[in-house]
């Protein structure tokens, strides 16, 4: 009982440095700190509507993080999320462009260009993990290579096969018929449907690392490989699983970017919601408990500072800057904390 | 060098492991330090070389208080330690390698050193090639460059942990030879050993240390009985050889040959029965590792068959292997056997037949507390593995072993172990031979090796023996085959 509160304390610490920090580099860069803050907060949380907003953004988040709290239990660092994401995207714009001219009705094309869109994510993620597994080229490199491609493929399909008529832009392919999308509530951009599909998702895999077998195993191998597959966990077929169930979400997080946000693949479809998801899983120290409030706070520092630029004219990038921090000085923090535990 | 040690203390956590120790070792002396696995040797040594440090009492070097902060302040003031394991860098050059330590200097001067190194070698009569790979050398070779490494370094008390351990008679000669030299050249040894002949034939004076205090000090020549007694405390008695009634072959091994990067072993041929247990003997990396894996199918034959109960298992996996009745328990617990950051309960549970998706928590438990307590496992069913002491995460390991098994083949399963825990886990691995399983070890231990098994096979840099009739042999007898000699070539 008294660690833990002593370990609340050291997680205090952490936000309160992050902030000193930000604030130190607001001072330096000639802006009034409270200011700033307050229009975070404002901006995030200041009316129904753009708390909605807030949501919008937590659910991408929030499928990412379930992802990768599975492999970071298998002891992956899946930095390929990124692509998987994007390949989610490029999968989901093929099935609606494929289907949008037949006669099936629009509720099952969405549904199955969401499957496509997993399965899209699934696919790049498997492939990182084939690369690991029977290549030995570690996931961080193939991840970040496979990255690379997906990002090429984004602009190669937008500024080829799959151009706007006329003339090719980077504001993306041509938008889809408003039938094809996601139906949002009314008078707001975020979509019943996104908001159950994400908020199901991190429950699943509560349970799934919680309480199943299968979790057990996955843990186990990603905590001593060798001794999982003495005990008689089958190890690289679960490395597998953990790959195909993270890219499988972060597929359908790419899905929902294209049939409940921008209706049409972007250049920048994932928006960097990978390496956000990656930072969220590492800062809940890969329980996945607290992935649901932590993505929701870094969400609303995503739309919380949009504001900036208008407002102060700062870069809305302070919300990275922020996030980063965070994430540094909790890490840090981690490490005074086992240190100061190994000494006593 | 003077070495005194003055009412040294070291806690780690609730656990006193130097209790109040006083040593005085004069320059010129071989000063053996006695006890058994666990009893502070190495904790004191590593307090003397700046490893650690102390929580109380002092060290004089020369009659001057030092305070050592580290390894390499240690050897500033001429205090060398040589690992049990060598803490070398296997990838490396011999000659780098004994660069390394030293400080000063952007660019060494290889061609100089090199004529340093060989004139030191050869004052010791090592053969050593300053430009091989360390990682071709031998344990034996791998210590003597330590030890000229050290000597260069300008160590003058020298500390040498279980320096017998893995090198062979020969090389074991040698480095008696060496540090009785470095002795008559005034230098202070430090042999820290439980091996009372090692200590016997080589030391002026010993300390026994038993769980964490000096317990006596002896002067040459030693009285063998009064040393074992201050060791262990009370005389041990492991019990009269207990012999299972055997019952229908096992395990068949036809012409099995096994080839790794460094040995071959070739054309061996093996029947085990139900309820034998069969030792393997053998200098560390004389082929028997590479064979006990060869039986659990981790290691797969380049040739022969390999039966279980009459099914070809040949070329299978592990877990073909472990469906069929084997399970192999590594000497390496930590590294291969338990998965560190889970419970004892979530190992229970993992190692379990699966029943449904969800894990019934309640029935883990129970699980748990049962085998606690058949075992006899010092922890909680919630303890993290890692936090049990290494006798502790032994018996988990063994207590993970399913029901009903027909062979388990186990690396060292006694290393490191007091000797009640031997005793303890000896009885419950007799407990299965009785229920009909076959029991295939590794050990060093001679004595643990004739005292349990009922047949012995002997390892000789990838040589196998025939198997020997545990009764008849004797602890020579084996010493003997175990460093090449009297093998029919």
């Amino acid at each position: 009982m008294n660690s833990r509160w002593v370990n609340i304390g050291f997680q205090l610490a952490a936000l309160a440095l992050a902030l000193l920090f930000t604030t130190l580099i607001l001072l330096a860069a000639g802006a009034p700190p409270l200011e700033a803050y307050k229009n975070i907060i404002t901006g995030a949380f200041g009316s129904f509507k753009k708390f909605s907003d807030v949501l919008v953004s937590w659910v991408p988040l929030l499928l990412v993080s379930a992802g990768l709290l599975v492999t970071f239990a298998t002891g992956l660092w899946n930095i390929g999320v990124e692509g998987q994401i994007t390949l989610g995207a490029i999968a989901t714009t093929w099935a609606l462009r494929e289907l949008q001219g037949t006669s099936l009705p629009p509720s099952l094309i969405i549904f199955l260009a969401i499957l496509a869109g997993m399965a899209g994510g699934a696919l790049w993620a498997l492939l990182a993990g084939a690369l690991k597994t029977f290549g030995g080229v570690n996931e961080i490199f193939g991840g970040l290579g496979l990255n690379f491609v997906a990002t090429a493929l984004t602009i190669y399909l937008i500024f080829g096969p799959w151009k706007r008529p006329g003339v090719a832009s980077m504001s993306g392919t041509v938008p889809f018929d408003e039938a094809l999308h996601l139906s949002l509530f009314p008078g707001l951009r975020l979509s019943p449907w996104a908001l159950v599909i994400a908020i199901m998702a991190i429950v699943v895999i509560y349970f799934l690392l919680q309480g199943t077998y299968f979790g057990l195993r996955l843990k186990a191998v990603g905590r001593n490989f060798r001794a999982a597959y003495r005990l008689g966990v089958p190890t690289w077929q679960y490395m597998m699983l953990s790959f195909l169930i993270c890219g499988a979400l972060a597929g359908v997080a790419g899905a929902m970017q294209v049939t409940a946000v921008y209706y049409r693949l972007i250049p920048a479809i994932s928006s960097g919601y990978g390496y956000l998801g990656l930072m969220v899983a590492m800062l809940v120290n890969y329980q996945a408990i607290w992935a649901a409030p932590v993505a929701l706070f870094f969400a609303a520092l995503n739309i919380g500072s949009i504001q900036l630029p208008i407002v102060l004219k700062l870069d809305s990038s302070l919300s990275g800057v922020l996030q980063g921090m965070l994430v540094l000085f909790v890490l840090i923090v981690e490490g005074i904390r086992q240190q100061l535990s190994r000494r006593s | 060098m003077k070495v005194e040690l003055h009412g040294i203390h070291k806690y780690f956590g609730n656990n006193h492991a130097n209790n109040d120790i006083t040593l005085n070792i004069p320059a010129g002396t071989i000063q053996g330090i006695l006890g058994e696995n666990g009893a502070g040797k190495s904790t004191l040594m590593k307090i003397l070389s700046g490893f650690i440090h102390a929580d109380g009492g002092e060290i004089l070097l020369d009659d001057k208080p030092v305070f050592i902060q580290s390894p390499a302040n240690a050897i500033q003031y001429g205090v060398g330690m040589l690992h049990q394991d060598p803490l070398d860098f296997p990838p490396m050059r011999v000659i780098d390698n004994f660069l390394i330590g030293r400080t000063g200097g952007l660019f060494p001067n290889r061609a100089s050193v090199a004529r340093e190194f060989k004139l030191l070698a050869e004052q010791f009569g090592f053969f050593i090639d300053p430009d091989s790979y360390v990682d071709v050398l031998t344990v034996g070779e791998r210590q003597q460059l330590e030890i000229i490494r050290l000597l260069w370094l300008g160590a003058r008390v020298l500390i040498l942990d279980e320096p017998t351990t893995g090198i062979s008679a020969s090389q074991k000669e040698k480095l008696f030879a060496t540090l009785r030299i470095l002795a008559g050249q005034g230098k202070t040894i430090i042999f820290v050993s439980h091996k009372l002949e090692d200590v016997d034939v080589l030391c002026h004076q010993v300390a026994v240390l038993r769980q964490g205090s000096l317990v006596g000090e002896a002067k040459k020549p030693f009285e063998t009985k009064k040393l074992v007694g201050m060791m262990f405390g009370k005389e041990i008695s492991l019990g009269a050889r207990q012999v299972v009634g055997q019952q229908g072959g096992v395990l068949s091994l036809r012409g099995i040959s096994i080839e790794d990067t460094r040995l071959k072993i070739k054309d061996v041929d093996l029947e085990v029965h139900a309820g034998e247990v069969i030792g393997l003997a053998g200098m560390e990396g004389s082929g028997q590792g590479s064979f006990l894996r060869a039986c659990a199918g981790i290691v797969r034959p380049v040739d022969g068959r390999v039966k279980m109960r009459g099914r070809d298992l040949t070329g299978k996996s592990y877990h073909v292997y472990k469906r069929n009745g084997v399970e192999f328990l590594p000497a390496a617990r930590l590294e291969e056997g338990l998965v560190p950051g889970l419970t004892l309960t979530e190992h229970f549970v993992l190692a379990e037949k699966q029943s449904g998706v969800f894990i019934d928590r309640g029935r883990g438990l129970r699980l748990a507390e049962e085998r606690i307590k058949s075992f006899n496992i010092k922890g909680m069913p919630v303890s993290a593995i890692e936090s049990l002491s290494g006798g502790n995460q032994q018996r988990a390991l063994l207590s993970l072993l399913r029901d009903p098994l027909s062979l388990v083949l186990i690396e060292h399963p006694t290393r490191g172990l007091d000797i009640e825990s031997v005793i303890y886990i000896w009885g419950k691995l007799k407990e299965r031979c009785k229920q009909g399983a076959a029991i295939v070890f590794i050990s060093s231990d001679l004595e643990e090796i004739l005292q349990y098994s009922d047949r012995v096979l002997v390892f000789f840099s990838g040589r196998v023996s025939q198997p020997l009739d545990a009764s008849t042999t004797t602890v020579e007898q084996l010493g003997q085959l175990i460093g090449g000699k009297g093998w029919a070539s």
